[in-house]
């Protein structure tokens, strides 16, 4: 490898194709626009161009690709939620990501580890069992198992938490999965752009046109300058309620932090991804060794990725709660994302009011696992102008027909 | 922001206090539609601004305002609200 680098630097020319196309210049027109080149945005901009010959499109990202939550989230991937719509949805996404890597030609370490989500209380013992009974009715691989199954299946675990926690028992996953994430953006953008839609990085939408009578889409507006267009998807996460104020819509999504911290590489010692919604932990182990740490969102409204001290000292007594020899190990990185958050802890996703206007939104700390699934229901939903079957219980109407999911109980501890 | 400031209890560390939401005022309930009222309940207004919201000192139980810019994380000021002051 190094010889081989050493002779691919001294070319003059460089032989390797670059990830992506550069353009230069924005076209005039096109018959759609992605706001946003987060896995999300790219994801739709993949399957518009390669399951419905929809390509004259550009995928427009203010900073670089994949730079906002897809960059940031923890990568737990899993289907065992608790309301029928989500159960379908998740699922079909686990489905999705399973011949991704082949799909794109890249290696997205997706790595299949079992999930144990922990119960520490009758009540969360309770919630559990629901879940299991739902998913399997879903035929999702689901069970609860008892204290001793999950000291069996983790013997370096205190399963007391020092005596003030004891863990009752847990809803285990076998599917639960983790992946890489920038690759899936990467991923997702190359194979875009193969099929040929245009990636801007480095522009930002500053404004969306609207036609005279103010409800539907003219064209967008950004500091490269403008472009006309009848379609336009917003996948933009956490900037969502500004996207949304350009159109002049509301919606009940706010804005919080969510956190993450990573430890330095040690010995593989963690298979599984653990989860304790009473503690606020969720943990995994990455390929390189690292532990990959989060916990619950930021408790108010704050548009910054700022880390806090605060956090950090929290989850670290939690995890050594949970696994005391860790006392030693050191967190190298912490850092946030901007966490776009719904009231029913479901996604905002579908049309609007405005006609032209697709909302892919309320990802909240949840919507890594669903980028695939999020990908191909919101082209579906562009091309043929309807709601994706699987989407429609997610419609941005539901708050005003007071039909919220009940997702909730399958989403409190951030991922 | 590490700290906050209570109108009655001074300058506390941020743990003691819990966020109660952006000051919004309601509809008539009786005399609105269920379109006004349904937005009343869910939707917010979610762009980054300064905002006055509700905060309350929990060990004491105070309630009061503060208007704190969402981007920063920075208070501008807080105080009583002013019909809670008065039937204090
Ligand atoms: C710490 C953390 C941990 C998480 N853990 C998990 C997890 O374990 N599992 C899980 O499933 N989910 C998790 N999530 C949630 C998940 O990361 C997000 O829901 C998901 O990545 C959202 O993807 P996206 O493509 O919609 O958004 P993003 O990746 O945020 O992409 C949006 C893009 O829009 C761009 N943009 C914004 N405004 C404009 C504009 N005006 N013009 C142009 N571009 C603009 C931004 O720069 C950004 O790149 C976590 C999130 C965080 C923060």
């Amino acid at each position: 490898m190094p010889w081989r680098l050493l002779k691919f630097a001294l070319k003059s020319k460089h032989p390797e194709p670059r990830m992506f196309t550069a353009h230069s210049e924005l076209k005039e027109s096109y018959d759609a626009v992605i706001i946003g080149g987060g896995g999300h945005g790219l994801a739709a901009a993949y399957y518009l161009a390669r399951d419905h010959g929809i390509t004259n499109v550009a995928v427009i990202e203010k900073d670089y690709l994949g730079g906002g939550n897809t960059a940031r989230n923890t990568t737990i991937i899993r289907s065992n939620y608790l309301t029928p719509e989500g159960v379908r949805f998740y699922d079909e996404s686990v489905r999705l990501w399973q011949d991704l890597s082949q799909d794109f030609d890249l290696n997205l370490f997706y790595s299949t580890r079992g999930h144990y989500t922990l119960a520490h209380t009758d009540s969360a013992v309770r919630t559990m069992r629901w879940r299991a009974e739902v998913n399997k009715h879903f035929g999702i691989n689901s069970e609860l198992v008892d204290a001793q199954a999950v000291q069996r299946a983790l013997p370096m675990m205190d399963i007391t938490c020092a005596g003030h926690a004891p863990i009752l028992g847990a809803l285990y996953h076998a599917p639960g999965a983790i992946a890489r994430h920038d690759a899936v953006a990467w991923g997702y953008g190359r194979g875009a752009d193969r099929r040929g839609v245009e990636i801007h990085q480095q522009t930002e939408v500053l404004g969306i046109e609207t036609d005279a009578s103010g409800s539907r889409v003219a064209g967008v507006l950004t500091n490269r300058g403008h472009i006309a267009t009848r379609k336009v998807l917003c996948a933009v996460a956490g900037s969502t309620p500004r996207l949304l104020s350009m159109v002049g819509l509301e919606s009940p999504i706010s804005i919080h932090p969510l956190q993450a911290m990573v430890s330095e590489p040690v010995k593989p010692w963690l298979d599984p991804i653990i989860v304790s919604g009473s503690l606020h932990v969720y943990v995994s182990q990455t390929a390189r060794g690292e532990l990959v740490m989060g916990a619950s969102l930021d408790p108010y409204e704050l548009h910054s990725t700022r880390s806090t001290l605060d956090f950090a000292e929290s989850l670290a007594a939690h995890m050594l709660d949970l696994f005391p020899f860790l006392s030693d190990v050191k967190v190298v990185r912490q850092w946030a994302g901007m966490a776009d958050m719904t009231p029913d802890f479901a996604p905002i996703m579908g049309k609007t009011p405005i006609e032209g206007f697709y909302l892919d939104a309320g990802w909240g700390t949840w919507g890594f696992k669903a980028t695939p699934v999020s990908g191909k229901t919101m082209s579906y939903t562009l091309a043929n102008d309807r709601p994706h079957p699987l989407i429609e219980g997610f419609s941005l109407d539901r708050f005003r027909r007071y039909e919220l999911t009940g997702e909730k109980g399958a989403a409190s501890v951030g991922h | 922001m590490k700290l906050l400031t209570c109108p009655l209890n001074g300058t506390r560390p941020i743990s003691e206090f819990f966020y109660g939401g952006e000051v919004r005022a309601m509809p008539d309930p009786d005399t609105c539609t269920d379109t006004e009222w349904s937005a009343y309940v869910f939707n917010r207004s979610g762009v980054a601004a300064v905002k006055c919201e509700w905060w309350c000192h929990g060990p004491s139980g105070v309630w009061f305002l503060a208007e704190r810019d969402t981007t920063t994380d920075t208070v501008l000021r807080t105080y009583l609200a002013p019909s809670a002051a008065t039937r204090r």
